[in-house]
């Protein structure tokens, strides 16, 4: 479990403390600090988004943890695909509903590839990824000001293996949540 | 800080020579460097005159730039029967054929304060003559690897016929950090490795730095927004600007024209990338493709009229050439594969690519209609070539497998020979090729 150091430093780097539960933080707690503190990094733009909203539990339908590990907060695509499949498209509805329901948020859908690719191409592949799932997003009724995308190639990794194990978690689209910057 | 240090005087003096100075495009000391495998040229490179530290270190660089090009083979000075007393002392060219060096550089380097002058001759040994005048470059002493990098390309020059590529630099991502979360900085260093400078510290995502057409500006894409889009530095005073702010769109994949002034590069909006010059004078904007499909990695022709790019318009990633105005472009690639990262030579005779073929990466040339293809490299990731400035060599990215896999720099000739690695201070990927310096 080498991402579970990663994911508590980024914990306190983030002034998450109010997290009470770190065992909760498996591969998908992880997988998701990975990808903001992959964003914050990159650009920073999570400062005021995610950086200063409580987790919460999992369990508790209201909190940003509650989108991210019961919802569910990515979808995995096919290799060189960006086609929502059936089960993303089961997420993607979790979230839209939970997104109309909690319209003080925004949200950021980051696309992602696997590293079997060339750099432009699969920011390209990434983009197409990140914006397959706002199309779906707003086809369940999310208002599209809300919603905006990124792509990240294959910069951002969710898993470092050089396998399809790992690939199949990286060809992804990672819906971030960014509180009080709703419309 | 400057990127490129002028020499004070460079190039500056022929010094007269007698006679032999047409040898170079006929004489028999001559290396065809598109043939097969060769064997490498023998020469003899006695240190420099002037007894000095710097004249050592010059003589040095100069043979490591002629050896590294696994073209040329230096003599050891063990195996010298004579020694080269003075410049302008005669050679004693049988003492030099006896070792068999068919080529002979002599050199003198003088100091004077904080200048330091370097002159040089090259001789055929076999045809007991010159090849060609000699040379003196003058410049200060933090410039002395330049000279000897002026002496090796002269060198080079007269013997291959082929253009001069070692004072030059490139422009590259050093990387740092987890696979998971790598740090990406923008530097650039000589074409050997040497003199590493960072342009723009780990606080924003930088991809893939692409050089002016003289060398005065580097384009790169830029996490800085939050979001990836093209900038460009002046090389002087490291100074950035963003090309393209339109909200709701990324830019990436940019590269200048040949004239300097247009910039081609890709722009996604709504999931779909297409191609775009901007005029960086009159901020104009021209929309080059308008297709559902990927199109990415544009790179003009040296002559500005065409440009080359891939695009998943059949399917999978493939290599097309269009009119430098958009409009109808043909396929060029015809291999089984993916085809990603087409760059067109200086020379204007070949395009570089990266191909995926089963599972494997590799780094190929074509010819501008994509016949001829020949691959060079094969790994578990190769990608991104970039031309020296003589379209001889190419240098590209590749990356180890796995969890701890980590890029680093490589070059390679376009006959497939001399793979090896370029020495960065870490790892290093998105290398870009400047062009020879002034």
């Amino acid at each position: 479990m080498t991402f579970l150091p990663k994911a508590l430093m980024l914990v306190a780097v983030l002034g998450l403390a109010a997290c009470n539960n770190p065992n909760r933080f498996g591969a998908g707690g992880a997988n998701a600090y990975g990808a903001n503190g992959g964003a914050g990094g990159a650009g920073g733009y999570g400062a005021g988004g995610v950086g200063t909203s409580a987790l919460g539990s999992a369990s508790d339908p209201n909190s940003v943890a509650y989108f991210q590990q019961t919802l569910g907060d990515r979808i995995l695509f096919a290799y060189d695909q960006s086609t929502v499949s059936d089960e993303g498209r089961q997420i993607l509805q979790g979230q839209a509903q939970w997104l109309n329901a909690h319209p003080q948020y925004a949200v950021i859908v980051e696309g992602h590839a696997d590293e079997k690719g060339t750099r432009d191409y699969n920011l390209a592949l990434g983009a197409r990824r990140a914006s397959s799932a706002q199309d779906f997003l707003i086809s369940q009724g999310v208002t599209p000001s809300r919603i905006r995308t990124v792509s990240y190639g294959k910069e951002r990794p969710a898993e470092t293996c050089s396998a399809e194990s790992c690939y199949a978690q990286n060809r992804r689209a990672v819906t971030v949540l960014q509180s009080g910057a709703g419309s | 800080m400057t990127l490129f240090r002028p020499l004070a005087t460079a190039l500056a003096i022929a010094l007269s020579l007698t006679g032999g100075a047409a040898m170079a495009q006929n004489g028999p000391l001559r290396i065809e460097i598109t043939e097969g495998v060769i064997e490498p040229l023998p020469f003899a490179v006695p240190a420099f005159s002037g007894g000095s530290k710097v004249a050592n270190d010059i003589t040095r660089l100069v043979a490591a730039d002629l050896s590294g090009t696994g073209l040329f083979r230096e003599i050891p000075s063990s195996a010298y029967i004579s020694q080269v007393s003075s410049f302008d002392a005669p050679v004693a060219f049988n003492d030099w054929k006896a070792i068999n060096a068919q080529a002979l550089i002599t050199g003198a380097v003088t100091t004077s304060g904080n200048q330091v002058t370097v002159k040089f001759r090259l001789f055929d040994v076999f045809a007991g003559q010159p090849l060609g005048d000699g040379l003196q470059f003058t410049g200060t002493a933090d410039t002395w690897r330049r000279m000897a990098h002026k002496v090796a390309d002269a060198v080079y020059s007269r013997i291959t016929g082929e253009g001069p590529y070692f004072d030059s630099r490139v422009a590259f991502v050093a990387e740092s950090g987890s696979k998971a979360a790598r740090q990406k900085r923008l530097a650039i260093m000589d074409y050997d490795g040497a003199n590493v400078q960072y342009l723009t510290d780990a606080s924003a995502l930088v991809l893939a730095p692409r050089f002016s057409p003289q060398g005065n500006q580097i384009l790169f894409t830029s996490y800085a927004s939050g979001f990836p889009r093209i900038n460009v530095m002046n090389a002087a005073n490291l100074q950035t600007r963003s090309l393209d702010q339109q909200p709701g769109t990324m830019t990436f994949a940019p590269r200048f024209s040949p004239n300097g002034r247009t910039v081609v590069f890709s722009l996604e909006q709504g999931g779909n990338s297409d191609l775009y010059t901007l005029d960086t004078q009159s901020g104009q904007r021209r929309q080059l493709t308008n297709s559902p499909s990927i199109e990415t990695g544009p790179s003009f022709s040296p002559d500005g009229s065409q440009i080359t790019f891939e695009s998943d318009r059949s399917g999978t990633s493939q290599i097309y050439v269009m009119s430098a105005n958009g409009g109808e472009a043909r396929r060029i690639s015809a291999g089984d594969g993916r085809y990603n990262t087409p760059v067109w030579s200086p020379r204007g005779d070949l395009i570089a690519f990266t191909k995926q073929s089963e599972g494997r990466f590799h780094i190929g040339v074509m010819r501008t209609d994509g016949s001829e293809e020949r691959l060079l490299t094969s790994s578990f990731l190769d990608e991104g070539p970039t031309w020296a400035p003589n379209g001889r060599v190419l240098m590209f990215t590749r990356e180890s497998a796995g969890a701890d896999g980590a890029a680093a720099l490589y070059s390679v000739d376009i006959s497939g020979r001399n793979l090896k690695r370029v020495p960065t201070p870490g790892a290093a990927s998105d290398p870009a090729w400047s062009p020879l310096l002034p």
